[in-house]
């Protein structure tokens, strides 16, 4: 499965180019289930990408990723057990440490905010969509974040407003941006659609 | 103190009021019978005296109301005044610009007295009088940009620069048309503008962009945006939609001419001496309908511009839904005249 096309949109909205080796340089590799392919992909296009790559992934095992082997693995849970991972390596990475991520738009967005506060440069950081469509929204009225949108509009997971879903987005934060739909006319809601790519 | 300050309020009861001289000075945007997006940047300050173009920061009568506002909105807020760790210097550069300015142009209100690094700043409409070492954060009850933007109505973004772009890594922004500071921090020129229709396809900012980075030490300029607002409330944030959205929805006939505000940004530009950034203020002037007619010029032109607006910007300004209501009632204001070229009243 290749990476996923997406409408062209605003500005604002990030754009996935998908992930191209750049040799053996020190690596940081991030993927969900879906973006461990992406990195299976990666690597029989350059094997050497992975002589000094340490790979986090989040939801599924080390077997996705035998050969050729990265300089570690590190396997999470979920965003949240891996967030302590990612933020040490980030910080302990070396000029010239390149970021590959892969997988959901949450995963991207989530994993590129905290590279973006610890400094990385925007030009080391590749990413490649794969899997699902679902997005990581934030509310701007109580900055809760609900992660896998799969619907416009959708209902707050915090606050419990109902919100539609915008094209703009944070990398600072990584999200979305999801407004009450029905500010104006309470109560008056349009039909909820799948989202898109 | 040569200057009176309205007891008003911008949210609750709206006691918010213009007096006639505030109407006469008013910023009215448009300099002729129609509106179309352009750079429209001139240099600053610079117009005719008593006009809000004349000092590179205009205090008028709202000055003290505007600093209440200001203080509820944060006190409920912290997040709509931020500034990421590489921007403190920009923020002693814009307290300095600031401080300097008022006390040479208002020096019945404001007074600095330098000796080296030892400050001493005087600001007699709110009561502050202050001794603070400049660039030492220690000396202020908060960083520079957001004790001295505390003292100054109107918004703030300050604005850094490197790769050929402008990021805005700082801002105090509590009296914004409709965008999220805390959304947007950290955004290029390019992303934090996103959701504006049409300009970009336009070519507007690909021309704002290429003028601002020239931008160099010493030259100022501005330009004036403008929007609609129901009632005369500063913090028309998405944060707070849910809670103001309704009221948009109140207009009618009979309260037209009282509710709908035209909503004018003074938009200015500074570059910063020690920190290269630029500032960008951004300062909101409020006027009703039924206020901004008094002037026969601007309620023909008014009539004719917002009759005739692309659909989309009536739509991006957000008036569409209130906008048959707004041009059956300012048609009694045109008679069909010619109007004079530019943006100030007939004398």
């Amino acid at each position: 499965m290749p990476n996923t096309e997406f409408t062209p949109s605003i500005p604002s909205r990030p754009t996935y180019t998908g992930l191209v080796s750049q040799g053996a340089a020190p690596a940081i590799m991030v993927a969900d289930e879906a973006g461990a392919g992406a990195l299976i992909d990666l690597a029989a296009s350059d094997a050497s990408v992975m002589d000094h790559a340490h790979v986090v992934l989040i939801g599924c095992g080390v077997d996705v990723l035998r050969t050729p082997a990265p300089a570690a693995v590190h396997e999470a849970p979920d965003f949240e057990a891996a967030t302590p991972v990612i933020t040490q390596l980030l910080g302990e990475a070396r000029m010239g440490t390149q970021l590959y991520l892969a997988g959901s738009e949450g995963l991207i967005g989530h994993v590129s905010a905290i590279a973006f506060a610890q400094g990385l440069p925007l030009d080391v950081i590749q990413s490649e969509h794969r899997g699902p469509i679902a997005r990581r929204m934030q509310c701007v009225h109580c900055k809760g974040i609900t992660e896998d949108v799969t619907t416009d509009p959708f209902t707050c997971s915090h606050c419990g407003l109902t919100l539609f879903v915008r094209d703009h987005f944070s990398r600072r934060l990584g999200v979305f941006q999801g407004v009450c739909v029905d500010a104006e006319t309470p109560g008056v809601v349009p039909e909820t659609v799948e989202i898109r790519p | 103190m040569t200057m009176h300050f309205n007891d008003e309020t911008f949210r609750g009861d709206y006691t918010y009021h213009n007096s006639p001289e505030a109407i006469r000075r008013f910023p009215f945007p448009f300099d002729q019978d129609s509106y179309m997006y352009s750079v429209n940047i001139e240099q600053h300050p610079g117009g005719p005296k008593g006009t809000p173009f004349e000092f590179k920061f205009d205090v008028d009568e709202h000055y003290v109301a505007e600093m209440k506002d200001r203080e509820i909105t944060l006190a409920e807020d912290p997040l709509r005044c931020q500034s990421l760790p590489h921007m403190e210097l920009a923020g002693w550069d814009l307290l300095e610009l600031i401080m300097v300015s008022k006390a040479r142009d208002y020096p019945d209100l404001f007074t600095l007295h330098r000796d080296g690094n030892d400050w001493h700043w005087i600001n007699k409409p709110l009561g502050i009088e202050k001794k603070f070492t400049f660039l030492d954060p220690t000396t202020l009850p908060c960083g520079p940009m957001e004790y001295i933007t505390r003292q100054t109505q109107g918004d703030f973004a300050l604005l850094h620069e490197r790769d050929g772009n402008l990021w805005m890594d700082a801002g105090m922004v509590t009296s914004q048309a409709d965008w999220s500071l805390d959304f947007d921090v950290g955004m290029n020129f390019f992303e934090w503008h996103a959701p504006v229709p049409k300009a970009r396809k336009m070519g507007v900012f690909d021309k704002a962009l290429k003028f601002l980075l020239a931008v160099g030490q010493g030259q100022h300029y501005r330009r004036l945006n403008w929007t609609m607002t129901v009632n005369p409330r500063l913090d028309t944030s998405p944060e707070n939609y849910h809670k103001w959205g309704p009221e948009k929805r109140t207009i009618t006939p009979e309260n037209v001419g009282q509710k709908q505000f035209l909503r004018v940004e003074l938009q200015t530009f500074f570059r910063l001496p020690r920190s290269n950034a630029l500032a960008f203020p951004i300062r909101c002037y409020l006027a009703n309908l039924e206020d901004l007619a008094i002037v026969p010029k601007w309620g023909r032109r008014l009539h004719r511009v917002l009759r005739d607006i692309d659909p989309d910007l009536a739509d991006y300004k957000g008036f569409a839904v209130n906008q048959e209501t707004i041009v059956t009632y300012l048609s009694q204001f045109d008679d069909g005249a010619p109007t004079s070229p530019g943006i100030f009243p007939d004398a």
